[in-house]
């Protein structure tokens, strides 16, 4: 049972990394087009090089 | 009248000027450097590439972006317009529309709608690690492992009920400081009673904590509280995308300068220089020029009506040939534009308001749970006597019956609803608008500009001699009357060499062909008779020296898709009336080809409003589908309403859902839509219903354990969200 003291706090951790990654993803927008986003993976504008800045 | 022109002729022009600089000023600041379209064709990932490679190869463009999800282009380019834009667009074949990034700001920035984001998603995560310790607790976890897990449990969800809750509280406060009970009290209730209740139980070590359920019902609920938000949130922007469709701008007369100024600024006994084509943005008096003028938005007339000084026009009416200058009578809120609101007002609460199925739903849902959990509150204690069993099983109840379901039945829909419609080009404005939609039983047309486009084309060119054709070609090309345009664009032609070519506002053009005086104009100019009022076409007149006139024939072009759409509807059982406010001939001309039975010629306004108030009164559920002014108030009085994208501002927000293409299809699958739609949110309150009729008994029997009440949750919601998933494509 003494797993359980390690355990507990990752499984809590994990939720955590994921829950401030949510936020962070909110925070920067990545929300405000998703149709947008889902057909843009298709497009082949920028497999050769990223798009600069 | 008289003092109104007065009083813009102030003695003090600065003091007149000042102000003007200003409000110029502001406009400026905002809508620097940033050009906002509106992209109603764009779909695909080619879309995006090929508009925004368009948009940055034009030289000027910093930098252009896509948002598919809301159909708008934002490009940087400063010292750039809307004008130069639309043509690159439309040169890769997309339709775009200047959209006013004032009207819009309001909505872009969707703060509340990632504020219920971010407690969802808050939510989401404390129900899925209390669940992973209730797993543990479920299969069996004893004494001190038990206690701990529902510590842990509690450590996680009272902060988070307090955060996610939030919404619910509130609603609930403000429904029981004016004496209601809606839908969030129980709610409330239950997160409240139940987390209080779990920490008793947890710190008497007790076997069953809810915490995990408590957090579910946070989550579930507010998933269906943030579809619910969406669907307004796009309803609304649509609603200001809409007004900010017609960028209202008139060209302001001060000093000899010319200035281009909002409309909003226009105040009476300015003047104003109306260029051809150009709609007439304030009421007023011809003060110099002539031209024709066409009405077809207010009143649906097909034919142009000469306009010369001293005559009163209104605004919405397009001048066609000639540059006018205007003084302005009334301008804004006072413009017979603005009237016909009072009108639309009256249709509109005439319709009454409409109780949505959600409404009625959760109106017979508060108070029916509030009894049960207190009823078998009750009844345990006088059965029993013990408090804290009472209290435990009442919790069970609430959370139990949580309108989980209930709250995702409607919500989950309406967006899989509008979402499907919206992609095949619809706009929906009004939350109850597709059930309204689903109880229409007969559609009401108008003609100019619903069922046609409004645009003129040449029936055929065949009465025009080949050697002619030339020369129609050249005169048309001189002028920007619809007619001329539509002619031009018919004929294939060279065009002629002319010399002293002159365009005479108000009738026509002539110029010298071969040495000859060649004319193409209205039938009066030319001396010859025309019988236009009695005949479905408009026509013009092509005369040339020592030969008889020509008479040229124009219909008004079919939108398309009208005739699917007409067959659609009537296919599906509904009946389809026309009513026109324009000439007998050219109304009849339309339904017969259309195959409408039942039309309606030269109606005015109130005619409009008052025949479907009648259809309604016979028991008909009538959709009006109009663009022009005149069709406004028929539109508010009609059980729903469609317009298209091209109508006039008061048109479209008249009624209730909105064309975004050119095409007409769209409606017939509207009302289709709308049926099914209806249709699933009846299963999902029957789903909803079923679940409660076996969860209730159970948990006032006392035998709902946490994860019973876990499992009926989420299965519930998760069945009537699938349910409703069905409806899209």
């Amino acid at each position: 049972m003494e797993i359980l003291s390690i355990l507990i706090p990752v499984s809590l951790a994990l939720g955590g990394a994921g829950l401030v990654a949510f936020i962070w993803a909110l925070r920067s927008r990545q929300f405000e087009d998703p149709k947008g986003d889902a057909e843009r993976i298709l497009s082949d504008k920028w497999d050769d090089r990223p798009k600069p800045d | 009248m008289a003092d109104l022109t007065a009083s813009g002729f102030s003695a003090c022009p600065a003091c007149d000027a000042a102000p003007l600089a200003q409000r110029l000023a502001d406009r400026a600041e905002i809508a620097q450097g940033t050009v906002i379209l509106s992209l109603p064709t764009a779909h695909c990932a080619a879309c995006i590439t090929d508009v925004e490679t368009a948009l940055t190869a034009h030289p000027g463009v910093k930098s252009a972006r896509v948002n598919l999800t809301l159909r708008r282009v934002t490009v940087d380019a400063p010292g750039l317009t809307a004008d130069d834009l639309i043509p690159v667009l439309a040169g890769v074949g997309y339709e775009a529309h200047e959209l006013d990034p004032d009207a819009l700001s309001a909505t872009t920035a969707d703060r509340q709608g990632r504020d219920l984001l971010m407690r969802i998603g808050v939510s989401g995560f404390a129900m899925m690690n209390i669940m992973i310790l209730s797993v543990a607790v479920w299969s069996g976890a004893e004494a001190a492992t038990r206690d701990l897990f529902h510590w842990i449990s509690g450590a996680i969800a009272l902060p988070t009920v307090f955060f996610a809750g939030q919404p619910f509280f509130r609603s609930a406060w403000s429904a029981l400081r004016v004496g209601r009970l809606g839908m969030d009290v129980p709610i409330s209730l239950a997160l409240i009673l139940a987390s209080a209740i779990s920490v008793y139980e947890t710190m008497n070590s007790g076997h069953h904590a809810y915490f995990d359920g408590v957090t579910m019902l946070c989550f579930f609920l507010l998933i269906g509280r943030y579809l619910d938000h969406r669907t307004r949130a796009i309803a609304r922007s649509a609603a200001a995308e809409l007004t900010a469709l017609e960028v209202p701008r008139a060209t302001l007369l001060a000093d000899g300068a010319e200035q281009v100024v909002p409309v909003a600024m226009l105040r009476p006994g300015d003047l104003i220089r109306i260029r051809p084509g150009a709609r007439i943005p304030a009421d007023g008096e011809i003060v110099e020029g002539r031209s024709e003028i066409d009405r077809a938005l207010l009143t649906g007339e097909t034919l142009p009506v000469l306009a010369a000084p001293g005559q009163m026009l209104s605004a919405g009416e397009v001048n066609l040939t000639g540059p006018l200058v205007l003084r302005v009578t009334a301008a804004g809120r006072d413009s017979s534009l603005a009237r016909l609101t009072a009108l639309v007002e009256a249709a509109e609460s005439a319709r009454g308001r409409y109780t949505s199925l959600a409404d009625r739903a959760s109106r017979a849902y508060s108070p029916s749970v509030h009894l049960i959990a207190l009823c078998s509150f009750a009844g345990w204690i006088w059965a029993t006597g013990d408090l804290r069993l009472a209290v435990n099983i009442a919790a069970a109840v609430l959370i139990v019956t949580c309108p989980c379901a209930l709250g995702l039945a409607v919500p989950a829909v309406a967006t899989a609803a509008s979402g499907r419609l919206f992609r095949r080009g619809l706009l929906i404005k009004d939350g109850t608008a597709l059930e309204r939609l689903a109880e229409v039983d007969t559609v009401v047309f108008d003609k100019t500009g619903t069922l046609t486009m409004g645009r003129p084309v040449l029936v055929s060119a065949d009465p025009l001699p080949a050697d002619l054709r030339p020369v129609a070609r050249a005169l048309a090309q001189a002028s920007s009357h619809p007619l001329s345009v539509a002619l031009a664009a018919a004929l294939q032609d060279r065009p002629a060499d002319l010399t002293e070519v002159t365009e005479h506002p108000g009738f026509g053009v002539s110029g010298r062909w071969q040495g000859r005086v060649v004319r193409l104009g209205r039938a009066d100019w030319l001396g010859v008779a025309d019988d236009d009022e009695n005949r479905p076409t408009s026509a013009t007149w092509l005369a040339i020296e020592g030969q008889p006139p020509v008479r040229l024939e124009f219909t008004d072009e079919l939108r398309p898709g009208a005739a699917d759409c007409v067959a659609a509807l009537r296919k599906a059982g509904l009946g389809v009336v026309l009513i026109s406010g324009d000439r007998q001939a050219a109304v009849a001309d339309l339904a017969d080809r259309l195959g409408i039975q039942d039309f309606r010629a030269a109606v005015d306004p109130q005619g409009k409003e008052s025949m479907v108030a009648d259809l309604a009164a016979q028991g008909a559920r009538v959709l009006m589908v109009g663009d022009g002014l005149n069709d406004t108030a028929a539109l508010a009085r009609a059980h729903a309403s469609i317009s298209p994208a091209s109508a006039l501002d008061a048109a479209r927000v008249a009624s209730d859902m909105v064309l975004t293409g050119s095409d007409l299809v769209p409606v017939a699958e509207a009302v289709a839509t709308a049926r099914l739609a209806t249709r699933r949110i009846r299963q999902n309150f029957a789903i909803s219903i079923a679940y409660n009729i076996v969860a209730v008994p159970l948990a006032v029997a006392g035998m709902v354990t946490p994860l019973i009440a876990a499992l009926a949750m989420s299965i519930s919601s998760i069945t009537v969200t699938l349910n409703a998933l069905r409806l899209r494509d």
